[in-house]
């Protein structure tokens, strides 16, 4: 059989994955093979914008696998996608060499403006390529081990654990907007000129760019619906439904939970990592603990627990976001408020339980 | 009784000595001889003037201060009418005048009529040096503190004797008391090294950085080494003294912080602690009492806005409160994560409303004359507005703790929050009791955001700023205890101060996070858990 059973039970999931490979061919002939003036034609915006779009969407199935599978609702997942974000932003940084507006080879801008003689230690390696991509799975995941390891081997759960994950996010962004700490303070890492050798904003480079958006998409999808389909799944769901009764059968729930929650950052950090070359500036806004309530609900709206309602309420809402702000700026905050309220008391079980009255999230 | 006599007698005459210090100005013995002195202004020159001041300043009487400085400030005219010299009150062409010996009103007259009696700089030093020695002699004990501070900030040896004479003569202890930090610092100069070194033993501890500069000159250029080691001791006396103040203002600005914390966090105390309920939409309730302060102040005037403030905020959020209670969260009961997020949801709104009904702009909000200005507690100098909150944020705890240990409805709401079940068979209606503790608990975040509109700016975005604070406190504090919110916003505060200094604002405010994280690790149920069956969740 070349499909496993996993995959085929999952039909949303087949679904998802074909619309993945509908967008990752039909994308690039719109854009780079039609005239600009043709009806069909797609403008670089439009394709940056899906990209923008999928690039949430593995944060919400990052999410969706941490809090529908285990039942841990962090407050903090935009942190983790933010410090995959800065970790790539400083290879492109140290790719600007000479063309910054100081001209320095080796220092990026900010630090020149701020005096600085040399680079900080922590700047070390960036300039290669390899090294920023393990990075942007290390330091993420270095920080939810030792987060998650001190968390529930201590037992914090629920809403206390919620809590300190928005403080850890908040703790980042306060530190990040320092100058002093060598990430370009207020303004973060931006002005990027180009990726491995091709220009940053040419329109192939960010067809691959949107392509290998949807590559990580369709292969976090298929990492995590892997995941829940194996026996290590069904103790997730054990522990998000009785995590004593868990703990009682001799499962090591702290192990489990450190493990999917180390994975999950690592997830939210590539997709991070694809989002800052695409939109093309990495801020200590995106630490913001609003934005990762904003990817909760992303997954609240979509259904948590199914991981395709995941991808789904990303793209959803974001579209919807777009499309409001631009249209109706007053009237965004409202939506996303009253969206919030209804889905918590009318939807509990988001737009995918619509289409699923019968079936069980598992 | 015989004695009785006796004592009224002696009675009067204190009183006639009395009337004759502060009786008035024109029944004064001297007063011919000042108006003859001050004829003489009009002809003299510049040289002539300085005599003649120094002869007003020897006279012992209370207009000359009067005079002498409205011949600074250039307001002495001579008027030739009656001939005499007034002074000026004002500006312009028609001025309105005194008279310069009785002080006695004379109306308005043209400007054409007066001849200015001028002054220049010299003599303005002059008087100034002059009216330093005269307020020596000022009734006000202030006013002699006054004067004696222009000679420590600049000793001029032709002072001392003045200032002896005062010494002999004085008897507010407090005038006393400076008056030997002056003589002492005379005596710095004295040629004498045992005087010297007494004087800067004596020193040793005063705080003004007049006395701390000489002291320092003292202890490194002194010819005499017991003089400088004398010196060197009074300066490590000072520099004692300074640190312990620099604590006190720490500890000051700490629980000032706190204070704002604890006002922040204690309605989720409420909501929180004693109803489990998360409340995200928290920092917009304060938010809304901060705006109640602004519209308040629309109608009524500043100083009298705070008291009507107060109460209003706390309805108008409490009804807020109730309706979210009875709206959302009552369907939600149970469902922590839920809530959570529900109530994110009507954070978003309520922030968006201000923004479309007041404009995203940042309002300000006035401070009324009694919450400005500072306030002294010995050499510590706090501002008005910080003591005022420290002051109401003690109140408000007091108030809402005596609400639910000493009323029924206190009583209910513990009730609710440890045994639901059991409450409920025992006849408390648990769901108006749920609503109530809700408006309870938003009402005193209304009221917490009229403190905080007089420290920060209130804008849509001020909830947003406080709410991961206010919830560390709580869960820092141990949730369901009000004392740990209070305790624990006090700490917290100092704690941020004391670090301050070492690290910076930003990065204390981190290294307290990051405290916060840990120790919520080791004591995931607070400084003080809930003790028994009601900690079971």
């Amino acid at each position: 059989m070349l499909i496993p059973r996993w995959l085929l039970s999952d039909r949303a999931g087949l679904v998802l994955l074909a619309v993945l490979a509908i967008l990752g061919i039909g994308v690039p002939i719109l854009s780079l093979w039609t005239p600009p003036d043709h009806p069909l034609h797609l403008s670089a915006y439009t394709v940056t914008l899906l990209g923008k779009y999928l690039c949430y969407a593995l944060l919400a199935v990052a999410v969706d696998l941490v809090w529908g599978y285990m039942g841990i609702l962090s407050l903090g997942h935009a942190a983790f996608f933010a410090l995959g974000g800065y970790c790539f932003g400083m290879y492109l940084m140290r790719q600007i060499g000479t063309r910054g507006v100081y001209g320095d080879p080796v220092l990026p801008d900010f630090m020149v403006f701020l005096n600085w003689k040399e680079l900080p230690w922590y700047w070390y390696g960036f300039d290669h390529f390899s090294f920023a991509l393990l990075m942007v799975l290390v330091v993420p995941g270095l920080l939810a081990f030792v987060f998650g390891w001190f968390a529930f081997r201590s037992r914090v759960s629920g809403v206390y654990l919620s809590i300190i994950t928005q403080a850890l996010t908040y703790a980042l962004m306060l530190a990040f907007f320092r100058n002093e700490m060598g990430f370009g303070g207020n303004n973060g890492l931006t002005d990027f000129k180009d990726v491995l050798g091709y220009p940053i904003h040419d329109d192939g480079t960010r067809i691959v760019l949107f392509i290998l958006s949807i590559l990580a998409l369709a292969g976090g999808y298929l990492l995590c619906r892997w995941l829940v389909s194996t026996r290590m799944g069904r103790v997730l769901v054990a522990i998000r439904d009785a995590e004593d009764r868990a703990r009682f059968l001799g499962y090591r729930v702290e192990q489990v939970k450190v493990l999917v929650f180390t994975l999950s950052a690592m997830l939210a950090g590539i997709a991070g990592a694809l989002y800052v070359p695409q939109v093309g500036i990495i801020n200590p806004g995106e630490f913001a603990p609003i934005n990762s309530i904003e990817a909760v609900i992303w997954v609240a709206v979509g259904g948590r627990g199914t991981l395709v309602g995941a991808v789904v309420g990303a793209v959803l809402i974001n579209y919807a976001k777009s499309w409001l702000t631009g249209a109706l700026p007053e009237v965004w905050l409202f939506a996303l408020g009253g969206l919030f309220v209804a889905v918590t008391l009318l939807l509990p079980r988001g737009l995918i339980g619509l289409l699923r009255p019968r079936e069980t999230t598992t | 009784m015989p004695s009785c006599i006796p004592v009224r007698a002696w009675l009067a005459a204190c009183m006639l000595a009395l009337a004759a210090l502060c009786g008035s100005p024109a029944a004064y013995a001297g007063d011919d001889e000042l108006s003859a002195t001050l004829i003489q202004f009009r002809d003299a020159d510049f040289d002539g003037k300085t005599e003649l001041v120094e002869k007003l300043v020897v006279l012992d009487n209370p207009r000359v201060a009067v005079i002498l400085n409205a011949l600074s400030d250039s307001r002495l005219y001579f008027q030739e009418d009656p001939g005499r010299v007034v002074i000026g009150l004002g500006d312009g062409s028609e001025i309105t005048i005194e008279d310069a010996v009785t002080g006695a009103a004379l109306g308005q007259v043209g400007k054409r009529d007066l001849d200015r009696i001028t002054a220049n700089n010299r003599l303005r030093s002059l008087i100034e040096d002059r009216l330093a020695s005269l307020g020596l002699s000022s009734a006000d004990p202030s006013q002699r503190r006054a004067a004696i501070d222009v000679f420590l900030r600049n000793p001029d040896p032709a002072g001392v004797p003045r200032l002896q004479a005062r010494l002999a003569v004085e008897t507010d202890a407090k005038t006393r008391q400076l008056l030997t930090v002056a003589l002492a610092l005379a005596d710095l100069a004295n040629p004498d090294a045992t005087v010297r070194a007494k004087a800067a033993t004596d020193l040793g501890g005063q705080l003004q950085p007049e006395i701390r500069g000489r002291l320092a000159k003292a202890a490194t250029e002194d010819s005499d080494p017991a003089v400088r080691e004398a010196a060197q001791r009074a300066l490590s006396h000072t520099q004692f003294r300074l640190q312990m103040l620099g604590w006190a203002e720490t500890l000051f600005f700490g629980l000032s912080l706190g204070s704002v914390l604890i006002l922040a966090a204690i309605g989720l105390a409420v909501t929180f602690g004693v109803m489990g309920v998360i409340n995200m939409a928290h920092g917009e309730l304060m938010m809304l009492g901060a705006y109640t302060t602004w519209l308040v102040q629309q109608w009524l005037p500043v100083n009298w806005s705070l008291p009507v403030a107060v109460p209003l905020a706390f309805l108008v959020t409490a009804l807020v409160g109730i309706a979210i209670e009875r709206g959302v969260i009552r369907f939600l009961y149970g469902r922590p994560l839920e809530t959570l997020l529900a109530t994110f949801g009507i954070s978003l709104i309520l922030q968006q409303a201000v923004r479309t009904i007041f404009s995203p702009l940042n309002r300000s909000v006035s401070a009324p004359d009694w919450m400005s200005g500072t306030f002294a507690i010995g050499p510590l100098e706090v501002t008005m507005n910080r003591l005022v909150i420290l002051g109401f944020c003690i109140a408000v705890f007091a108030l809402l703790w005596l609400a639910l240990q000493r009323t029924r409805l206190g009583l209910e709401v513990r009730a609710v929050s440890q045994n639901r079940a059991m409450a409920r068979a025992m006849g408390v209606p648990s769901a108006r009791v749920d609503a109530l503790t809700f408006g309870l608990g938003s009402g005193v975040a209304g009221v917490a955001g009229v403190a905080l509109s007089q420290l920060t700016n209130v804008g849509p975005n001020l909830g947003q700023s406080y709410i991961v604070d206010s919830f560390m406190v709580v869960v820092f504090g141990g949730v369901g205890n009000l004392w740990g919110t209070l305790v624990a916003g006090l700490s917290l505060g100092v704690a941020n101060k004391v670090l301050e200094p070492w690290t910076g604002a930003v990065l204390a405010k981190i290294v307290v996070l990051v405290f916060l994280i840990l120790f919520i690790q080791k004591r995931p149920r607070g400084l003080f858990p809930q003790r028994g069956r009601a900690a079971e969740v």
